[in-house]
């Protein structure tokens, strides 16, 4: 019973969030555009299969990934356990010592991201523009690899307690670099596959692990070190798609010859 | 009755999705930190919600969001006028983000981190005033990207010049910001892009450059989320040099 009032509640809250977007989409279209929606009906039940399927979503997530997720990353990022490897023990943490947070940070960096439902949109679409020509996994594994990166090295910089612009700017000059290389056609959509990974399933569980980390480390701040790792992981996969299309680009070609 | 197997295929690669989260927290869980799994049960049924709720969305997104961006996209440069466009352009950039929860729960850590750093007053009232500012901020930032993505698509703009015009724009920013806003401005980017959002704007960019000629959906089409994601860190930045 309680479970339905709280999956009731996440409804509601959704219905909020969408209130906006619906009442600016059905206000232009009655009040500017002056016509009736196409298919009104199926737009409509359309509308309802997302709400409910966010609602859903969301709430499975709250019962069933975020709590054992957190938990997670609190209990990896705490020094006792990172000493239990250690034989000397006592003896202070290096960045090595962290070598199985970086592993997590990876690997759940880069489950997030295949689930993440912005993602999928995206890749249905471009498949769809492309006739077929961008494979929906192929763009979702490119990603999920990126924000897996992305992640990693986030977690690095934390421990290390490097200053995140340094990161950002060499970042920013490799996909500019990587712009000049790639295939036209991929530039657009690698842009922005770094804004739709960072939503609903990975943001949560990443700034769990950013703000455990950074609460645990000697020398940072919650506060200030906490951040940044969402930034990694709108970056890197814009590397990672646009690699994608350059690698298989390559392999079409290393074929034809 | 073949809409029921259409929504089962859908189910089927939902759950297929969610097989890495599962094995990820299983092999940390079991292998790494050793210790029984919590709630086993309690588990179970929250990830079936996940794929229940997730195929759900996708049947939707079909259905609903995908056809309604592409509709009034097409709807739009029939009626020709720019205006309006930009005007909905707009409404649905800085809509969709002002209400947004990630960018809510951004905007209070956000104001604790000035409190501490005595960048304003640490009550409660100061905290709420920034916090409420910073979401104005984002919010208005998006709208005017999805203004300026629009505007891309009906010129024919290439997309990497803005881009590349953008990160010299955040770069100087960061040059001049207080260190404080650096790590929140550059993380806000990455939240204002809601999973409604998303589709909405893909399906009203690509339905806008398939219907104006001499567009290519695929170069022209994509890009308006890379630009709304851009746009809130050196305006985040702008706000933290003035407050």
């Amino acid at each position: 019973m309680a479970r339905l009032t709280e999956l009731l509640q996440t409804l509601l809250g959704t219905v909020t969030d969408v209130l906006p977007i619906a009442l600016i989409i059905f206000g232009f279209q009655l009040f500017v555009l002056r016509r009736p929606v196409p298919n009104l009906r199926k737009v409509l039940t359309g509308f309802v299969y997302v709400l409910l399927g966010l609602a859903l979503f969301l709430e499975g997530l709250e019962m069933a990934l975020f709590p054992v997720g957190k938990l997670m990353a609190e209990q990896l990022t705490d020094p006792d356990f990172l000493r239990s490897f250690e034989h000397l023990g006592g003896a202070a943490l290096d960045w090595w010592d962290y070598r199985w947070v970086y592993l997590f940070a990876f690997a759940i960096g880069f489950a997030t991201t295949i689930a993440e439902p912005s993602l999928l949109a995206v890749a249905i679409k471009a498949n769809q523009v492309s006739g077929g020509g961008i494979g929906v996994w192929g763009l979702r594994v490119a990603v999920a690899l990126g924000v897996a990166i992305g992640i990693a090295v986030g977690t690095y910089r934390i421990v290390t307690g490097t200053p995140l612009y340094w990161y950002i700017l060499v970042g920013y000059v490799v996909v500019v670099i990587q712009t000049l290389y790639a295939p036209r056609l991929i530039i657009a959509l690698a842009y922005d596959s770094g804004g739709v990974t960072t939503s609903t399933v990975t943001v949560p569980l990443v700034a769990a692990l950013g703000l455990g980390l950074a609460s645990t480390v000697p020398g940072r701040s919650p506060l200030l070190d906490g951040f940044g790792l969402i930034a990694f992981a709108s970056l890197f996969p814009m590397m990672t798609v646009m690699a994608y299309a350059q690698i298989s680009e390559w392999w079409t070609h290393r074929g034809t010859d | 009755m073949a809409s029921f197997r259409a929504f089962l295929i859908t189910l089927t690669g939902s759950a297929r999705d969610l097989v890495p989260i599962v094995l990820v927290i299983g092999f940390f869980q079991l292998a790494v930190l050793r210790q029984p799994i919590p709630n086993f049960l309690e588990l179970l049924l929250g990830t079936l919600f996940v794929v229940a709720g997730l195929a759900l969305f996708v049947r939707g997104l079909d259905m609903g969001l995908f056809p309604i961006g592409e509709s009034m996209a097409y709807a739009f440069a029939r009626k020709g006028s720019v205006l309006w466009l930009l005007l909905f352009a707009f409404a649905l950039g800085f809509g969709t983000t002002v209400a947004e929860p990630a960018l809510i729960a951004i905007a209070d850590e956000a104001a604790a981190v000035a409190a501490t750093g005595q960048m304003i007053a640490d009550n409660d009232d100061a905290r709420a005033a920034y916090a409420l500012g910073l979401r104005l901020t984002v919010a208005i930032s998006v709208g005017a990207a999805i203004v300026l993505g629009v505007l891309r698509i009906l010129r024919g703009w290439p997309i990497q010049y803005l881009i590349i015009g953008g990160y010299i724009g955040v770069i100087v920013m960061t040059a001049i910001a207080p260190d404080e806003i650096i790590g929140i401005a550059y993380d806000s980017g990455g939240v204002t892009t809601s999973t409604i959002t998303v589709p909405l704007v893909t399906a009203l960019g690509v339905g806008l450059a398939s219907s104006i000629k001499g567009r290519n959906p695929m170069t022209d089409g994509f890009g308006l989320i890379a630009l709304a994601s851009l746009t809130p860190m050196i305006f985040v930045m702008g706000y933290g040099i003035l407050i």
